[in-house]
């Protein structure tokens, strides 16, 4: 049992845009150890990246954290001032975000991108913080990093330019290391290749991953824990194998329906999952899934679901389990 | 047996667990009409209040220009001896005579010249000859620009480079500079054209300094035109030609080109719309320096260029072609914007 | 790199070199030629008029005459101004329309960039508002209506500022404002657009979680990229302030070259004429030669090419 790094409870996020209010996230709550990772699942939209944002204060303009508290390290994130949280970010915790072309500035060169952050969080001088910039090249798999340093983001391949963020990710060795969609923008080849990294890279340094993704199979393999989320909400969270080998919620259930597999035999038709996304700017009052889910019934349109505990692990919203649970109870009374 | 606290305020019932049907769960479902790029770009222009305003006015001051001097009693060259230098609404003392006998005196609404010519009709004439300029320029520019460009764009291959290597030329040559020397030099020959040649006296009809304006604009401010529609045709073509590489249905074809079709329309009446006020701003300093269209017709320009000497005492024969003329450039730009807004793909603000 | 440099380097010769020849054309479809314009002079100084620029001989052969003067440097007598020749007058009107305009071109760029963040910044507020509805109006404004109101109010009105004439810092005041306000406004409304481009990109999400101030990531991540449009500007920017001089000098009677030039062609003086047009011709193909040229220096995008 580890020490507890990350503690989200009923978290709410909203942007208030000129439309409306925009329920980013709606009662989110998330725990974490030291050591361990974290998958974050859902679609365009469904509040994964905002959650992540959330823990480093970098929601964007119009959006506020309404609701809730978060807790990482020791600091409570939602009551810290803004120097306070520059403090941490770069520095206890770290985000990678998804596409590394233009989250490099291109107009300065990989070296000073990768000194700024040590500068900025150590005392460290100018010839040190570019030997640990080097180092650091090296660390995440970089060769002749000392040309690298000299070199301008367009001049990088793809899967280099991701690995340089890793590299300013990893630093100043922070406690957190969060993964937006890291493989997204890259050849699947690469994809591979990097995710090794992040695995290698946490064992010897020692820190945790926030793993955010669409794809199912990412997870799989990485985390301990993942939560599906959807429209804002939790709607399923576990270990791995409880989500991958019993998982509870319609969503989750059509995530996995919707991998191929090369296992198959015969040729299949790819099953998607029906509908379209929820609009957030009017959600509706019952469970936000409900219009696609095969299995809806009418409560499920008017009434949001609560959690339903199946294990100390693993829990899901969906009216389906309390069904069983009401039946059961009418049974017995 | 002790129920569980249920944390819901309602009691469950059998019935709510009963499976919805398709139309509860579509009703939930909020989908959105597919509207014609035609008509969609024209809904956002009309919903810019501003865009909106700014075409009221540019069509009320059109109104101004071309009807005004029909119904207004001066003209703009009739010097009126005795009203010399009157103020807005004031009047000469022979008119005030006139007055007195009981004849009905227009009054010169803001006031005259220096030579009693009015100014209220010369303001009308003015924004005519800014308005024609700015109209008529843009739109040799966007015919000579578009054909050039299309052409250009179309052939491709050395006639393509040749052809923007003129362009670029054309591009790098100080503007003002040479309309400058031309509408200075022009004058003579298109004189002894219209004195001596037979068929070309229209000429004097339109006005020398004016026919020099258009030669001049047709001659240098189309290259900026041909550049984007060349490059908007590269762009067809090359559509085209991934089309056909795909050997999709024809139908599909045609719905592309209908799509860059429309794509290309849209930034064309953008620019050339923005092109107006460029040329209206153009003409109005050229006639300030004291080479646009020749006396007596008045330009906002050279009005203003007049008025500088009575700056003190008389400030509205300032202010008035000063106010018009920004007016005039103000609205066509925001209309122009109100436009790129409207038809651009892109959300932007 | 290099081969861009040539090309552009051959085009703004080949350029000048036609400006030059369309201005001999132009000048000597005037009846009687640029020197001969409107006044016949006397025998004397036809005869010398005549051996010393070649009058009598074929136009082609004073087109190659005058070529070879230009390229000499020698740009020939004033026809108006008795005993001054046309270099002299243009390095004199130089030497102040330089000043002038140059004070105005930093003060576009000063104002305008810092007018065009503060608005990108604060987008939507009041202060968004403000800038953009006075910068959209400062463009629909011509520089003949700016100083002709600014001297309505600052001179005759207010009887604040000089109309005439650079003799004190006070006379600058007025030239320079109604000079850079065009410019100014077309720079911030650029700046602003530039900028929210720029605050929109990844990289500023990146710098912000390093742990970097807003105020470092702005200056260090958002203006270097932010600047580059207005970078490319600058071309057209010198363009607009030297016509705007043309007026500008004439309304506060500033004895610059715009001011020269303007007199020049009311006053028919042919030789001024096509002397400050081929000059300020050279001046501006050369200023965008060297602006483009340093954009591509300035991009590490385009310079690794």
């Amino acid at each position: 049992m580890g020490k507890t790094l990350v503690d989200i409870k009923n978290l709410r996020v909203s942007f208030f845009t000129p439309a409306g209010e925009v329920k980013a996230i709606n009662d989110v709550s998330l725990k974490m150890e030291e050591g361990e990772v974290h998958g974050i699942v859902g679609e365009s939209g469904s509040g994964k990246s905002v959650t992540a944002y959330s823990l480093m204060g970098l929601i964007p303009y119009p959006g506020r954290i309404i609701g809730g508290t978060i807790d990482f390290n020791g600091h409570r994130i939602n009551d810290m001032t803004e120097i306070e949280m520059r403090e941490i970010r770069g520095n206890e915790v770290s985000i990678i975000f998804q596409d590394p072309m233009t989250s490099l500035n291109p107009v300065y060169t990989i070296g000073n991108q990768i000194m700024e952050v040590i500068l900025l969080h150590t005392d460290k001088d100018k010839k040190q913080a570019y030997d640990r910039a080097v180092e650091l090249l090296t660390l995440v798999g970089i060769n002749e990093p000392k040309k690298r340093m000299k070199q301008y983001p367009h001049e990088l391949s793809g899967g280099m330019r991701q690995r340089v963020m890793i590299a300013i990710a990893l630093a100043c060795e922070p406690k957190l290391l969060i993964a937006d969609e890291p493989t997204t923008a890259l050849d699947v080849t690469i994809q591979a290749q990097i995710l090794e990294l992040m695995i290698e890279l946490k064992q010897k340094i020692g820190m945790s991953i926030i793993m955010i993704t669409h794809d199912l199979g990412i997870v799989a393999n990485m985390c301990q824990k993942i939560a599906v989320m959807y429209a804002g909400k939790i709607v399923e969270y576990g270990t791995a194998d409880e989500i991958f080998y019993n998982p509870k919620h319609e969503y989750t259930k059509g995530l996995l329906r919707s991998l191929p597999r090369l296992t198959d035999k015969e040729h299949r038709k790819l099953i998607p999952i029906e509908g379209t996304p929820v609009d957030m700017l009017n959600p509706p009052a019952g469970c936000p899934f409900a219009p696609r889910c095969s299995s809806c019934m009418k409560i499920c349109l008017g009434r949001m679901p609560e959690y339903t505990h199946l294990s100390e692990t693993h829990y899901s919203a969906c009216w389906l389990l309390q069904k069983e649970e009401f039946e059961r109870r009418g049974q017995e009374a | 047996m002790t129920k569980e606290k249920n944390p819901l305020s309602l009691q469950l019932d059998v019935s709510d667990f009963l499976p919805a049907d398709n139309e509860e769960k579509q009703s939930l479902v909020v989908m959105r009409q597919s509207v014609s790029f035609w008509r969609d770009g024209l809904r956002r222009f009309r919903k810019n209040k501003i865009a909106m305003t700014s075409l009221v006015i540019i069509i009320l001051t059109m109104i101004f220009a071309f009807i005004g001097p029909v119904f207004y009693p001066y003209t703009y060259e009739q010097q009126i001896r005795g009203s010399e230098n009157l103020a807005p609404m004031q009047y000469s003392e022979t008119e005030l005579a006139l007055k007195a006998q009981g004849e009905k005196v227009f009054p010169h609404i803001l006031g005259t010249d220096s030579l009693g010519r009015d100014t209220m009709v010369r303001l009308m004439m003015g924004s005519r000859v800014s308005l024609l300029v700015g109209i008529v320029a843009s739109v040799l520019v966007l015919l000579i620009g578009s054909i050039y460009g299309a052409v250009a764009g179309y052939f491709g291959g050395k006639v393509d480079l040749i052809m923007m290597r003129i362009v670029d030329i054309i591009y790098t040559v100080p503007d003002i500079l040479i309309i400058i020397l031309l509408m200075v030099t022009l004058k003579y020959p298109l004189e002894n054209l219209a004195n001596t040649v037979p068929g070309f006296a229209w000429i004097n009809t339109i006005g020398v300094g004016l026919i020099c304006i258009f030669i001049v604009f047709s001659l240098l401010y189309w290259v900026g035109m041909a550049r984007i529609v060349r490059s908007q045709i590269l762009m067809l073509k090359e559509q085209e030609f991934v089309t056909a590489a795909k050997a999709l249905g024809a139908s599909h074809r045609r719905i592309i080109r209908k799509h860059l079709l429309t794509n290309c329309m849209g930034t064309l009446i953008v620019t050339t719309t923005l092109q107006i006020p460029s040329s209206i701003f153009t003409e109005s300093f050229l006639s300030f320096i004291g080479i646009g269209v020749a006396a007596p017709m008045p330009s906002l320009g050279s009005m203003a260029s007049q008025a500088i000497n009575g700056i003190s005492s008389y400030p509205y024969r300032l202010l008035a072609p000063a106010i018009m003329i920004s007016l005039i450039i103000l609205s066509f730009n925001l209309i122009g914007d109100g436009l790129r807004d409207a038809f651009d793909p892109k959300l932007k603000d | 790199m290099g081969k861009y440099i040539v090309k552009r380097v051959l085009l703004a010769v080949v350029t000048l070199w036609l400006v030059a020849t369309i201005t001999f054309i132009l000048m000597n479809m005037v009846p009687g030629g640029p020197f001969l314009a409107e006044k016949a002079p006397s025998e004397a100084t036809l005869k010398a008029l005549n051996e010393k620029y070649g009058l009598d001989q074929p136009l082609t052969v004073q087109y190659k005459n005058y070529m070879t003067r230009l390229l000499k440097g020698d740009m020939g007598p004033s026809l108006k101004q008795r005993g001054r020749t046309v270099n002299q007058i243009i390095s004199a009107g130089f030497k102040v329309s330089a000043r002038v305009g140059g004070i105005s071109v930093l003060v576009a760029l000063v104002v305008g960039v810092t007018l065009g963040s503060i608005a990108a910044m604060n987008r939507g507020k009041w202060i968004d508002n403000v800038i953009i509805v006075v910068s959209t109006c400062g463009i629909a404004v011509p520089s003949f209506v700016v100083s002709t109101v600014l001297m309505l109010i600052f001179s005759v009105k207010l009887k604040l500022l000089p109309t005439y004439g650079l003799s004190s810092p006070l006379h600058y005041i007025m030239p320079v404002l109604a000079l850079s306000f065009y410019p100014t406004s077309y720079i911030t409304r650029l700046m602003r657009s530039s900028m929210l481009e720029v605050l929109g990109q990844d990289y500023m999400r990146t710098a912000r979680a390093k742990g970097l101030s807003q105020f470092k990531t702005l200056f260090k991540h958002a203006l270097r990229n932010a600047i580059l449009p207005v970078v490319t500007y600058l071309g057209p920017l010198l363009a607009y302030t030297l016509t705007g001089s043309f007026v500008v000098e004439k309304i506060f009677t500033i004895p610059g070259l715009g001011n020269d030039f303007i007199s020049s062609i009311t006053n028919r003086d042919y030789m001024l004429i096509m002397g400050t047009t081929i000059f300020l011709a050279a001046l501006l193909i050369t200023m965008n030669l060297v602006v483009d040229i340093a954009y591509k220096l300035i991009d590490p995008r385009i310079k690794l090419k």
